[in-house]
């Protein structure tokens, strides 16, 4: 009985080591495939010039257009997501504070929310574009892409809110300042690590998104100048790039798949610095 | 002075109030949004036809969208069966048996892995998964397949979702109490038999939430499973064969969907569907996730 027991733990302790090693195999074989493949065709030309003529027959170019595009499209997308996402994570943290029922459920609503897929909110903001009369554009790109953001920007932020102590936002609610003095002056300073934490996790996710612009950016060559020209993205350089049967045009795609992973890396990296330099100012 | 600050606290309460009331709102203005598109296809065919039927011929106005919910399923299913043991041995592995060294370095790693954006997945699947699913799983089973197949989708899905899934997992199993483990040590069980009994059975809703939101993901994964699954319209159990995902069909024929009458209705119908299958999903698991957090 002893022996079978003792067999069953090493058995089972091998089995999940080895799932796990494996794993991580799989998972830096992933970023090593990208990287080798991709660095092959990388080049300044990739990242310093527009498609030429003939580009995508194997000419003269690069993807500058959809790197500006998909910068432009999530640095906007980011600002809207701010402006709706930031008070909300606020209120939820400052006015709703003593109605820990209401809080959770807001939360677990927000939560379901950052569930649906991206095709959903592309469509829709497909739906809302004919509704309102806009064409495939930077702008239609951006308030698809700032609804898909938002619930994440909420989320995150909120999370680091509702870790400051209670005692903070008693003190200075006894020093006869307003809710929402609270909120902006002493919420938002403490929680700053947070928000520029959420910022940036937002902003990742935005760039990184194809499903969403697929309907409303539209795709063009050139780098978008107003908002109501459509804007070409990265992902979508990728995927479309990908699906031509000349083989240097594949490789540009590789290339631009290493940049766009890049991009992810370093924001996700700087995420991590950033948040971990704040939080030691902060009070505990 | 007084003044000011009133105004000041009117305005930006307002702001706070409208700005969460937007967010929460969201769901609801896009389920309705896209229902109100998809109206005008009730009423030529009924909502049972529309789920069942495999005929697709949006020029004869004809939608059964069977096929494209049978391949959302099947690959959904697939990439499910590859993720179970996988997550659940790695995540066990990880906050159980291995240095505290490997988990600190691991979970920033499958942070980042999870943020990767899904075509990169894709590219991922076309360069190494599409052609070992030609060369070497075709020709065991005596078949010739093209790669892009149901297979194929099913294992980018799955190592998409296994960082998501394992984040979850580590983050549960990381609350059970030391407290706990060391009792049943202490009652003469193997370190085996207290993760089974201590740390499986009492995390259960918590391991069967975490599978549920990957599922959930997985069904709503567009560009990366677009990439590798073939795009063909039919329904086959055969996993080598290609299959058409329901956020594949809407991907692929935004551009002509303007053309054909009654097709915009339908691929909105379409998005329609996802989002209330996957809400309810996640309403259903992020509650049970919810709940045992509280305790």
């Amino acid at each position: 009985m002893r022996r079978i027991k003792i067999l069953e733990e090493k058995f089972f302790v091998f089995l999940s080591a080895f799932m796990t090693y494996s794993l991580i195999t799989v998972l830096a074989f992933i970023i090593l495939v990208i990287f080798i493949k991709g660095f092959n065709a990388l080049n300044l030309d990739m990242i310093l010039k527009t498609p030429q003529g003939g580009y995508y027959y194997g000419g003269e170019g690069g993807v500058l257009n959809a790197i500006m595009g998909s910068l432009y499209i999530a640095v906007g997308a980011t600002l809207i997501a701010i402006f709706i996402g930031m008070p909300a994570a606020l209120y939820i943290n400052v006015q709703l504070v003593r109605y820990r029922r209401t809080q959770n459920t807001i939360r677990y609503f927000l939560d379901a929310l950052w569930g649906i897929p991206s095709i959903v909110y592309g469509a829709f903001g497909f739906t809302l574009m004919l509704f309102l009369g806009m064409n495939a554009s930077l702008l239609a790109g951006i308030i698809t892409v700032a609804l898909l953001i938002s619930p994440i920007m909420v989320r995150t932020f909120d999370e680091v809110l509702s870790t400051i102590p209670r005692g903070l936002h008693e003190a200075s609610l006894a020093l006869g300042s307003t809710r929402t003095e609270t909120a902006f002056r002493v919420m938002l300073r403490q929680g700053f690590s947070g928000f520029i934490t959420a910022i940036l996790l937002s902003f990742g996710r935005g760039i990184g998104d194809a499903a969403s612009v697929l309907f409303t950016a539209g795709y063009t060559d050139n780098i978008p100048i107003n908002l109501d020209e459509p804007a070409a993205t990265l992902p979508l350089a990728i995927f479309f790039q990908l699906g031509s049967p000349i083989p240097e045009v594949r490789e540009r795609a590789f290339a631009s798949a290493v940049i766009l992973t890049i991009i992810i890396l370093a924001i996700s990296l700087s995420a991590r610095i950033i948040s971990k330099r704040y939080s030691r100012s902060n009070l505990k | 002075m007084q003044l000011r600050r009133k105004i000041f606290d009117k305005i930006t309460g307002f702001w706070m109030i409208t700005s969460l009331i937007t967010i929460l709102s969201l769901p609801l203005i896009i389920g309705t949004g896209l229902y109100l598109k998809a109206a005008p296809l009730f009423d030529q065919q009924s909502f049972f036809s529309l789920i069942f039927s495999s005929q697709w011929a949006p020029s004869k106005g004809e939608f059964g969208f069977w096929p494209f919910i049978a391949g959302s399923l099947y690959v959904t299913v697939l990439s499910f069966l590859f993720t179970l043991p996988v997550c659940l041995l790695a995540a066990i592995y990880l906050t159980q048996f291995s240095s505290k060294q490997l988990i600190k370095v691991m979970h920033p790693v499958i942070d980042v892995l999870a943020g990767l954006p899904s075509v990169i997945y894709g590219v991922w699947g076309i360069l190494i998964i599409v052609p070992f699913v030609s060369k070497y799983v075709a020709p065991v089973f005596n078949t010739t397949s093209s790669g892009y197949s149901v297979l194929s989708g099913g294992i980018v899905l799955a190592v998409m979702c296994i960082p998501y899934i394992l984040n979850m997992l580590i983050e549960i199993f990381n609350t059970v109490p030391v407290g706990l483990r060391e009792a049943s040590l202490s009652l003469g069980a193997t370190r085996w038999e207290s993760v089974k009994h201590v740390v499986i059975r009492g995390n259960f809703p918590g391991i069967i939430s975490a599978y549920g939101l990957g599922i959930a993901k997985a069904f709503g994964e567009t560009i990366a499973v677009m990439m590798v699954v073939g795009n063909v319209v039919k329904v086959s159990i055969n996993p080598l064969d290609a299959a058409y995902p329901l956020p594949a069909l809407i991907a692929n024929n935004y551009g002509e969907m303007l053309s054909i009458p009654m097709y915009d209705a339908a691929l909105m119908f379409a998005a329609f569907l996802l989002l209330v299958i996957i809400l309810i999903f996640n309403m259903i698991f992020r509650y049970l996730i919810h709940k045992t957090k509280r305790q």
